[in-house]
């Protein structure tokens, strides 16, 4: 083990998703673009960790790494042990709303990872998701007469239909109003409180990352580069104008390297 | 539809209408004031096709066009949309193919008639060959541009709820690449229907095509001409407003600019 590994605090026994000195070099133009730099990270079963960072630091990328879309260059990402070697219905990755089919109702959305049960089952399972995200009543619309926040939820629900242990989120709430946004934060934590999955997400947000997560992983510029772990040691709910609370933001805020006067 | 709609719905009937009226108006007054006795009026193309209609011939005509397209036309959708999805799906192989369809697409499949009398005679098989090929290239393009224009996301989260690549196709990159093989089809559809007409002219006889040149040929029967040349238009017009309707589905329409 390398020293930077051992000094890494994140990185203890037993965890669910196992990332070792993952580095990804993109080529393009004949050139090569080092993208993520030596990341290490242990994500504990159920854990909700958050990752934030600079624009275009490589977020994105170390998200459709962990979930297979993309190979590492060297290092690796475990889940259970096993090398991720693809990306696979037991880890579900959440896009911005874009990813729902439009060419399905939501019924039909929901239920599109269910191929392999029978009718009664698929059923049971799409009418327990469309609850679960308050989608009643619109079983058979089409995305295109959902609002945004309906979108996302949906899609939500399309990914934990299937059961995955593992869901990847990548800027879920980012094309979404304020407000909207406020409320499907509630709604995930809800969600993530009643199924126990294990959460990564991708934020641009730092408050979205200190509400939400267990832990924060805050990313340097690219190449991407772990520069500090913060614990949220706060309960749910959280009282987001708590000294605390502040406190956290601000120190992440500074880590990033912005001021918090505008 | 609100309050707000419905004015503008009489509207929409409205207009068309008087600009029908208005060329059926002018075409009238134009016959008379050239003084010509060969082209007809309206009213005696009126004649013509009641006449046509009585001698039971208009029908009979109208069918075997019908029938011709829907031959060529199914033969060109059949084959055109699982070439088109595989050369999408696989751009290697469309890069490999692409030159020799881009030289093909242009032609006319006018200049194709002598090579259509060779291969099948003169007669229903040359005429359907005619549309069939006339059709095949536009479903086929549309079919490709379909398939490359998917948005990776689709993709991305078919694969990711493990689907093996038939099903990919099949349940994420077609219905995607739908509403662009419609519009392929649409305008496949509207070729097939100029083609069956010039088809008709020279290598059968039945169907519209057939009857405009045999109403000349026999009499110089210019209201039967017009008349026939009526139909054809109101016949394309008819198919086109089915396929529009299509095109109103509602996992269709998502596809297209206003269609939420």
């Amino acid at each position: 083990m390398s020293s930077a590994q051992a000094a890494n605090p994140a990185f203890a026994e037993g965890a669910k998703l196992r990332v070792q000195n993952l580095n990804l070099v993109f080529t393009r133009d004949e050139k090569s673009i080092p993208v993520l730099r030596n990341i290490s990270l242990d994500v504990s079963e159920g854990e909700f960790v958050c990752v934030v960072g600079p624009s275009g630091c490589g977020k994105s990328t170390l998200l459709n790494t962990l979930g297979g879309f993309l190979t590492p260059t060297s290092g690796s990402v475990r889940i259970d042990g096993e090398i991720v070697r693809g990306p696979d219905p037991r880890r579900i990755f959440v896009f911005q709303e874009r990813g729902v089919f439009p060419w399905l109702t939501v019924e039909g959305n929901i239920g599109f990872g269910l191929f392999k049960l029978n009718v009664s089952e698929r059923q049971q399972r799409v009418a327990h998701y469309i609850n679960m995200v308050g989608l009643q009543g619109f079983e058979e619309a089409y995305p295109s007469q959902l609002s945004g926040g309906m979108k996302q939820r949906l899609e939500v629900a399309r990914a934990l239909a299937v059961n995955p242990d593992t869901l990847y989120l990548d800027e879920p709430f980012g094309s979404l109003d304020s407000i909207t946004r406020h409320v499907m934060r509630g709604e995930l934590l809800r969600i993530w409180e009643a199924e126990r999955k294990t959460i990564v997400f991708v934020t641009h947000d730092i408050d979205e990352a200190v509400q939400l997560a267990d832990r924060v992983v805050v990313l340097s510029d690219r190449p991407a580069a772990i520069q500090k772990i913060v614990h949220i040691d706060i309960a749910h709910p959280r009282d987001i104008s708590s000294p605390r609370y502040l406190e956290l933001r601000d120190g992440i805020l500074q880590q990033i390297g912005l001021a918090h006067k505008i | 539809m609100n309050a707000l709609a419905e004015p503008n719905k009489l509207e929409k009937f409205l207009w068309p209408l008087l600009a029908t009226a208005l060329f059926f108006a002018l075409w009238h007054y134009l016959v008379i004031w050239s003084g010509t006795k060969v082209f007809p009026a309206p009213f005696q193309v009126e004649k013509g096709l009641l006449e046509l209609l009585h001698k039971n011939v208009l029908w009979q005509d109208i069918g075997s066009s019908l029938r011709r397209v829907a031959t060529g036309f199914g033969a060109a959708t059949i084959l055109g949309i699982p070439l088109g999805l595989a050369l999408g799906w696989y751009p290697a192989v469309n890069q490999i193919v692409n030159p020799v369809m881009q030289i093909l697409r242009p032609i006319s499949p006018m200049a194709w008639i002598p090579v259509a009398i060779i291969f099948f005679g003169v007669g229903d098989k040359a005429a359907i060959f005619l549309i069939f090929l006339g059709a095949f290239f536009p479903i086929v393009v549309a079919s490709i541009n379909g398939v490359s224009n998917v948005p990776s996301v689709f993709r991305r989260a078919g694969r990711n709820f493990g689907l093996a690549p038939t099903q990919l196709l099949a349940r994420v990159v077609f219905p995607a690449a739908l509403p662009q093989i419609i519009v392929g089809l649409r305008l496949a559809l509207g070729i097939a229907w100029l083609v069956v007409v010039a088809a008709e002219m020279v290598a059968v006889d039945s169907g519209l095509g057939y009857l405009v040149i045999d109403s000349r040929n026999s009499g110089k029967r210019y209201d039967l001409v017009v008349a026939a040349m009526l139909m054809i238009g109101v016949i394309g017009l008819i198919l086109d407003l089915g396929f529009r309707r299509l095109e109103r589905i509602k996992s269709i329409r998502w596809g297209y600019r206003d269609g939420s």
